[in-house]
C-alpha cells in the first residue's frame, strides 16, 4: 500500500516536471539569462505555500496519515560545503539543464542521451563518497 | 483538455511541486531527488569502497520507487499528455541560443544539439552531458541536496544552510551560461 503511494507521488511529479517545462533544458538556460518569469515562477510560488505550510505543520503539530508525529529535521549548521557544493551543483544544473528529478522524467520522455548525464550523476555522487573526507565542510 | 495538453502555467505547476512536498511529510518521508543517487550507488557496491556509501539502502529504497513514478510519469507527459510539446521561449533567447548554434530553439522541448540520438556519435557532446551530469551529482552530495531538497524543501523550512546552496546553484549557473558558454559551443 506504502509502495503504491511512493509510486504514485513519483508519477504525478514526473508528469508535474514535465508539463511545467522545469525538465526542459531550454527554460534552465532561459532562467539564467534572466529572460523569463517561468522558473521563478515555479520555484516562489511552490516556496511560498511551502513556508506557510510548514509553519502550520509545525504550529498546530499536525500529524502523518498514519498519526505519527511529523518530524522536519533542520540542516546541519555549515557554510563551505554548501556554497562549494551548490556551485559546482549549478554548473552542472546549467550546462546538463537538468536537476536530478527531471533527468528521471527525461529518460521516462525518451531523450536517451540525459542517460549520460545520469551515468555522470551516478558517478559523481560515487567520486564525493571517495574523497568527502579530504573536502573542507 | 486543452488545458492539460497545453504547457502548464508556473502558478499551477509551483503549487503542484508543493503538494507533493506535502505529500511525501505526510506519508513520513521528504521531497528530495538526489539522494536516491547514492542508494544505487550503495546497490551497486560502492559501500565496499567508501564508508560513506555505508548505509542500509533497504531504508531508502522508497525513493527508489519515487523515481520509477517519475520515470513512468515522464512518459505519460510527453507522450499522452503534451499535443507539441515545443517550449515558447523569449524571443531574446532564441536569439541567443541561435547565435550559439542552437538552431532548434524555440521549436523543442529539449535542445537537439545535445539530445538527439546523434549525440552518440559526438564526441564533444559525450563529454559535455557526462561533465554535466558529474558536477550535478557531486555537486548535490558536496552540498547536501538538489534544487527540490534545498530550493524548496530547505527553503520551505527558512533553512540558512539552504539559503547558501541555492546562492551557490545561482553562482554556479550563471558562471556557466554567462562565461562559460561561449567557450563551450
Amino acid at each position: 500500500m506504502r509502495v503504491l503511494s511512493y509510486l504514485f507521488i513519483g508519477i504525478f511529479f514526473g508528469i508535474v516536471m514535465f508539463k511545467s517545462e522545469a525538465a526542459s533544458w531550454f527554460r534552465i538556460y532561459e532562467m539564467f539569462k534572466f529572460q523569463s518569469f517561468h522558473m521563478y515562477g515555479i520555484i516562489g510560488s511552490a516556496l511560498v505555500i511551502g513556508i506557510v505550510g510548514i509553519q502550520l505543520i509545525k504550529r498546530k503539530k499536525l500529524k502523518t496519515f498514519f498519526g505519527d508525529p511529523i518530524y522536519i529535521i533542520p540542516k546541519d549548521r555549515g557554510f563551505k560545503r554548501y556554497m562549494y557544493g551548490g556551485i559546482i551543483f549549478g554548473l552542472g544544473w546549467a550546462l546538463a539543464g537538468a536537476c536530478p528529478g527531471p533527468i528521471y522524467t527525461l529518460i521516462g520522455a525518451g531523450y536517451l542521451p540525459i542517460l549520460v548525464v545520469f551515468a555522470g550523476a551516478l558517478l559523481g555522487t560515487f567520486i564525493y563518497g571517495l574523497i568527502k573526507k579530504h573536502l573542507p565542510h | 483538455m486543452e488545458f492539460i495538453l497545453d504547457p502548464w502555467p508556473w502558478y499551477v505547476s509551483g503549487p503542484l511541486i508543493a503538494l507533493i512536498m506535502f505529500l511525501l511529510i505526510f506519508i513520513g518521508k521528504r521531497f528530495g531527488m538526489s539522494s536516491n543517487l547514492s542508494t544505487i550507488c550503495t546497490m551497486c557496491g560502492a559501500d565496499k569502497k567508501a564508508e560513506f556509501f555505508d548505509i542500509n539502502w533497504r531504508e531508502s529504497a522508497w525513493n527508489l520507487v519515487v523515481v520509477v513514478g517519475a520515470v513512468i510519469g515522464g512518459f505519460v507527459g510527453a507522450y499522452l499528455l503534451s499535443d507539441d510539446p515545443a517550449v515558447i521561449l523569449n524571443p531574446a533567447t532564441v536569439q541567443d541560443l541561435q547565435d550559439l548554434g542552437f538552431a532548434s530553439a524555440g521549436n523543442e522541448y529539449m535542445p537537439s544539439k545535445l539530445f538527439s540520438n546523434e549525440v552518440f556519435s559526438d564526441f564533444k557532446s559525450l563529454v559535455i552531458l557526462m561533465l554535466g551530469g558529474i558536477f550535478i551529482g557531486f555537486g548535490a552530495r558536496y552540498a547536501g541536496g538538489c534544487t527540490s531538497g534545498h530550493a524548496i524543501s530547505g527553503l520551505s523550512n527558512l533553512q540558512l544552510p539552504s539559503l547558501i546552496a541555492v546562492i551557490g546553484f545561482f553562482i554556479g549557473g550563471l558562471f556557466m551560461v554567462h562565461v562559460l558558454f561561449p567557450f563551450i559551443f
